[in-house]
């Protein structure tokens, strides 16, 4: 049967050259320890960006990092399925519940501070600052608000158009929360995307645009935005690492976390990890764009690791 | 001449002139018609140059070997798709393995085996509504069946099943019609022998239907390289820094690795998204042409 | 010994005729995975959204106009999606079924031999190129040259996303069509030409007619997969639902927020996490209707030559 030896030949051939391939640029992944991670999708960077510089020190070390957003993470740290979970909140009564449930103990790190920015297009002459109730005014759901002018009547009497992050960020339930007053309640009316960049784009090409997105991309477009002081009694604050770091930006400032397992940390490598990961917060916060905290913080974090009897 | 047939002529006259304007108008809407047809498959034609010329020009200068060795990094100088592509050659091969076989057993079955019952015009129409179904809902399927109840999580081999199930449609209609084309005459005289049904299935329909079962099959494995909706419910957006070395490893795959670098606020990172597809276009290429080398080789020796 | 032959010889055929048995269930089975497919598929889209129906009224979902599952102030009225994706869809019709009838009309009726042998290549490499990079394409090509000519456009929009989906569903409607008009057989066409035709006669009025199930077929399959597309307007339409015909806006499909809830930060378990099934099934259910539809269209004009 001539074409049935042909196919046997090529089935064979393949088969050599993808075992071949393969191995010629695999010698042995045969992976060491896996330290998985999961949660926001606004720590992420921080923590990719550990994980990044881990590896090059530790490379049988595999730090996986997931995105599947501060509550999903959660309920896989709870029952033990993450050694570290990412969080943009601290974490809730029920969640406490739940690893209680599931005799799982942690331990909770500050690692950052992200600050929320609020801008306006680069050729708004007429805003000087909001106030917290102004810009309550302006997002919640039943809001009348649809010029400038209903603000403040001096301003002028063109329609504002409204950009924001999407409705599932993190971003958005912060924003919510501080400044409506519950997380999720908005009107419904702006243009939302998950990406900042785009938001960005829009609100630089549009005169009477305003939004808000995290202040590490503000500070990476600079030039073609302007920023919005927010007075939140006393008096307008202007965002920046510094007014962030030391909470005179409010109340768009919040704290980043990490959780860890107690029961991981009594391996090595996830040890290694944490204490790697606040070693080098300070730093790599900052190339991340996000504010880091004081540096006593992370020297606390440190001693904590040590174990308790 | 009198004055009837001077009229007769006249009328004549006048027919013939409105017979030759119809008949400019006729020619007139002929090349109008030309012309637009054209200008559809030079629009076509362009749309392809622009997506290529684009990818090319944004991706072109992020591609060297640094890109196809490192990792995915937060830094654009640094990132590069070797664990996308190894997962995505995991996926692919494993997807192959389970599919093909499954798909070409479906359709020698329709096209060999089966009777023509209820039960077997159900399973045609099922399988043709299920080509139909958008990929995210396989992607759902996948999570909830292989990953969650399965317990397999997610690992290539959900991967692999998951996109096996979204492929296997196209790959049992394409079988179909290859294992039609294999004339009946063929088919009656190894019976005729004394041949069993699956001795002629074996022997007689499957070598001759091979070529096309196989072009049909790396099509759809093509398209199930390029699939990222699937993947991303699957696999999720992850930072993987290893590639897989088993069937139950994580893994990520290149659609997802540029989906990923389209949304990053830096604007270099499109370059890297571009550079990432013109590694998936090359590889889509070599697929495809291999599939067409297979189908000349065969066609040159069989018939 | 002639005993032991014809036992061996009957033992053989017993083994075959088992083995044969064996082989035709396995094969059987393959087959009967595309139903259990399709009983999955169901099965778990129905028993998390039938989850969902038990909060939320079916008559709200299918006639309310609000989707803002993620806000305090939660509507699920599906008629905003239901929306985008038809806008997007009509959007990407409008563009493929001209463009591609009438390329196939040119392969099939104009075109001599070799440049058809070279043009059909390119449209399979157009029909192959990923989803992902038709949505950067128009994410980075398509948006920045829409808004030259309509400043307002926000860079979210249907427009883009439509007209690319258009684009990647051209050599769909092109192949099959053309297919189909290749098989109209050469002696209707010399007949009309006989009779005096010209060419674009016959192409509209003789072949097109002839090949109308095909052609029919090729724009059924076309609008399932517009519905259906996941990519391109994940990256390029935008996820503000919203029931608009205004092309220039940012509007949400249903696959995009199924994707967009995938990826995002909805615990699971809840409400909003079951929004991805019960629109997810509906999705299901639209394209299985666009395809049954399809298939009786196929049945009703297909003509065998």
């Amino acid at each position: 049967m001539d074409k049935k030896s042909t196919l046997k030949n090529i089935t064979i051939i393949t088969i050599i050259v993808i075992v071949v391939v393969y191995f010629y640029f695999n010698p042995g992944t045969q992976h060491g320890e896996i330290i998985e991670i999961d949660g926001s999708s606004t720590v992420y960077p921080i923590t990719q960006a550990v994980a990044e510089e881990f590896q090059k020190i530790y490379p049988e070390v595999y730090p996986v990092v997931g995105v599947s957003g501060t509550a999903g993470g959660f309920k896989r740290f709870t029952t033990g399925d993450t050694d570290i979970n990412d969080a943009s909140r601290s974490i809730k009564d029920s969640e406490i519940q739940a690893s209680a449930n599931n005799g799982i103990e942690y331990l909770e790190f500050e690692i950052a501070l992200d600050g929320l920015a609020v801008v306006v297009n680069v050729d708004n002459t007429w805003l000087d600052y909001l106030s917290g109730e102004e810009l309550k005014k302006i997002w919640e759901p039943e809001s009348s608000i649809n010029k400038w002018n209903d603000i403040r009547p001096e301003w002028p009497d063109k329609p504002i158009r409204l950009y924001g992050p999407g409705t599932d960020s993190g971003t958005f339930d912060y924003f919510t929360e501080v400044i409506v007053g519950e997380s999720g309640e908005s009107r419904p009316d702006y243009t939302a995307s998950e990406d900042d960049n785009v938001l960005i784009q829009g609100i630089a090409g549009d005169k009477n645009s305003l939004g808000y997105f995290g202040y590490a991309y503000y500070a990476e477009n600079s030039e073609i935005l302007k920023i919005v002081p927010i007075n939140a009694g006393s008096g307008p604050v202007t965002p920046s690492d510094q007014t962030i770091n030391s909470g005179e930006y409010t109340p768009l400032s919040r704290p980043l976390f990490i959780y860890v397992n107690r029961a991981s940390l009594e391996r090595i490598e996830v040890e290694n990890f944490v204490r790697f990961y606040m070693k080098n917060a300070e730093q790599l916060v900052s190339e991340v764009g996000y504010t880091p905290l004081p540096t006593y913080i992370y020297e606390q974090n440190i001693l904590a690791l040590n174990p308790e009897p | 001449m009198d004055c009837k047939t001077l009229l007769e002529k006249i009328l004549k006259l006048a027919k013939n002139r409105q017979a030759k304007r119809r008949d400019i108008w006729r020619k007139i809407k002929g090349d109008i018609i030309l012309v637009l047809c054209l200008t559809g498959i030079i629009i076509t034609l362009a749309s392809l140059a622009a997506i290529l010329f684009d990818a090319l020009q944004e991706g072109l200068p992020w591609l060297d070997i640094q890109f196809l060795t490192s990792f995915a990094s937060r830094r654009p100088e640094q990132a590069g798709i070797f664990v996308a592509f190894f997962g995505s050659i995991w996926v692919v091969a494993l997807t192959a393995f389970i599919s093909f076989p499954l798909g070409v057993g479906a359709a020698l079955y329709l096209e060999e085996y089966a009777p023509q019952n209820h039960l077997t015009s159900f399973i045609r129409l099922n399988i043709s509504n299920l080509a139909g179904v958008p990929s995210i809902v396989y992607g759902i399927l996948g999570l909830a069946l292989f990953v969650d109840a399965l317990s397999f999580g997610r690992s290539v081999l959900s991967g692999a099943l998951t996109l096996s199930l979204l492929i296997l449609p196209v790959i049992i209609i394409v079988s179909q019609e290859a294992i039609r084309s294999v004339p009946r005459a063929d088919r009656e005289g190894a019976y005729a022998l004394g041949a069993t049904r699956w001795q002629v299935t074996r022997d007689i329909v499957v070598p001759q239907a091979f070529p096309g079962m196989l072009t049909g099959a790396i099509l759809a494995l093509s398209r199930a390289i390029g699939e990222a909706a699937p993947m991303i419910a699957i696999a999720a957006l992850v930072y993987i820094p290893f590639t897989p070395s088993g069937p139950l490893d994580r893994f990520t795959v290149l659609p997802i690795q540029i989906f990923n670098w389209v949304n990053q606020p830096q604007s270099e990172f499109r370059g890297l998204a571009a550079a990432g597809i013109l590694v998936l276009l090359a590889v889509l290429l070599s697929i495809n042409s291999l599939a067409i080398f297979i189908r000349n080789r065969y066609q040159k020796r069989g018939r | 010994m002639a005993g032991e032959n014809i036992k061996n010889i009957a033992i053989k055929r017993k083994k075959r005729r088992i083995g044969e048995w064996i082989i035709e269930k396995l094969l059987f089975g393959t087959a009967v995975i595309s139903v259990f497919t399709t009983l999955a598929i169901l099965g778990v889209l129905l028993f998390e959204a039938v989850g969902f129906f038990g909060e939320v009224s079916i008559i709200d979902f299918f006639t309310g106009t609000q989707w803002t599952p993620l806000f305090k102030d939660q509507q699920f009225g599906i008629l905003p999606l239901i929306g985008g994706t038809l806008l997007v869809t009509a959007i990407a019709i409008g563009v493929a079924i001209p463009i591609g009838l009438g390329s196939a009309v040119f392969l099939s009726e104009y075109a001599p031999n070799r440049i058809r042998k070279t043009i059909k290549p390119i449209l399979e490499i157009l029909a192959g190129i990923p989803t992902v990079v038709y949505g950067y394409f128009a994410l980075t090509f398509v948006s920045p040259i829409l808004q030259t000519i309509f400043p307002e456009l926000i860079v979210f929009n249907a427009l883009s996303a439509g007209l690319v989906m258009g684009i990647m569903i051209i050599p769909m409607v092109a192949s099959l069509s053309e297919d189909a008009m290749m098989a109209v057989p050469q002696s209707f066409r010399d007949g009309a030409y006989a009779l005096g035709a010209r060419k674009h006669e016959v192409s509209l009025g003789i072949v097109i007619p002839s090949a109308l199930s095909g052609i029919i077929a090729s724009f059924v399959l076309a609008i399932s997969r517009a519905v259906g597309e996941t990519m391109i307007v994940s990256i390029a339409a935008g996820s503000t639902p919203r029931l608009t015909l205004n092309p220039l806006e940012s509007i949400q499909t249903m696959t995009g927020y199924i994707s967009q809830i995938s990826l995002g930060e909805v615990p699971f378990g809840s409400l909003e996490y079951k929004t991805i099934f019960s629109v997810g099934l509906t999705l299901f259910l639209m394209t299985l209707v666009i395809n049954i539809i399809g298939q009786w269209i196929a049945k009703r004009f297909w003509r065998r030559y």
